[in-house]
């Protein structure tokens, strides 16, 4: 479901599979975890292994960009496709300036 | 609008069971040779009004959702996911963009605002401490 990365205060998470409400879950608590105990200075969600969203990925990205400004870091997001980036546009989430 | 097939569907209101309704409404359409759009888009409103029955519908109790699906000769599908939860008090300030009752489960109150702009049709009818159905609306082959 996800592979981490840790490099020069950078936590890389590689989500893989589906994001739904489901799987958002599981997903948030092991980032959080990763987060919490190696407090980086940059956290970057990976959307490239990502074969389908649904507003349950906006909310995944919400929650991480608060954790983050409380732990001191940013929030990041790359690799996002088409029909991810389409939810993420609907969402105004471009301007919290985490879209790359 | 001449039903050409249909479907009908129960399952229990487990997080598990979005997966597999936005998977059988695919399923069910399949023989329509929908775009990649045209799934991912349906796909993801099946899985917005499922997600709804489920984190707000039944969010106290759990329960069963129904889903019926239905072909017009058209290309028109339809689909109908129905609870017997809560219900909405008001069903217009639900589907305001952003509204949520349940932020602190990381909700971003998108959920109607992506079925709407996914499908040619949203209708919601809604009863307090009686349920909610949804309905959702979208020809296939409109992308040709």
């Amino acid at each position: 479901m996800m592979e981490t990365t840790y490099e020069n205060n950078v936590l890389t998470a590689y989500i893989k599979g589906e994001i739904d409400h489901d799987s958002a879950t599981r997903i948030r608590s092991t980032v959080d975890a990763m987060a919490q105990s190696l407090r980086p200075q940059q956290l970057c969600l990976d959307f490239g292994g990502v074969s389908f969203m649904d507003s349950s990925g906006v909310g995944l990205v919400m929650g991480r960009y608060r954790q983050m400004k409380l732990l001191g870091g940013s929030l990041h997001i790359q690799n996002a496709s088409d029909s991810v980036r389409r939810i993420f546009l609907m969402s105004g989430l471009q301007s919290l300036g985490v879209l790359k | 609008m001449k039903t050409v097939n249909e479907m009908k569907l129960r399952f229990p209101s487990k997080s598990c069971n979005e997966a597999f309704a936005r998977s059988a409404v695919a399923a069910f359409i399949m023989n329509l040779d929908p775009t990649l759009n045209e799934l991912s888009d349906l796909k993801t409103a099946v899985s917005e009004a499922v997600t709804n029955c489920i984190v707000h519908g039944y969010r106290r109790t759990g329960g069963t959702i129904f889903l019926d699906g239905k072909i017009g000769e058209d290309g028109t599908v339809v689909i109908k996911v129905r609870d017997k939860g809560c219900g909405i008090a008001d069903v217009q300030q639900a589907m305001q963009p952003l509204f949520t009752t349940a932020a602190d489960e990381e909700r971003a109150g998108l959920g109607f605002a992506v079925m709407q702009s996914f499908c040619d049709r949203v209708r919601v009818r809604s009863t307090p401490e009686k349920g909610t159905t949804v309905t959702l609306e979208k020809k296939i082959g409109a992308d040709d």
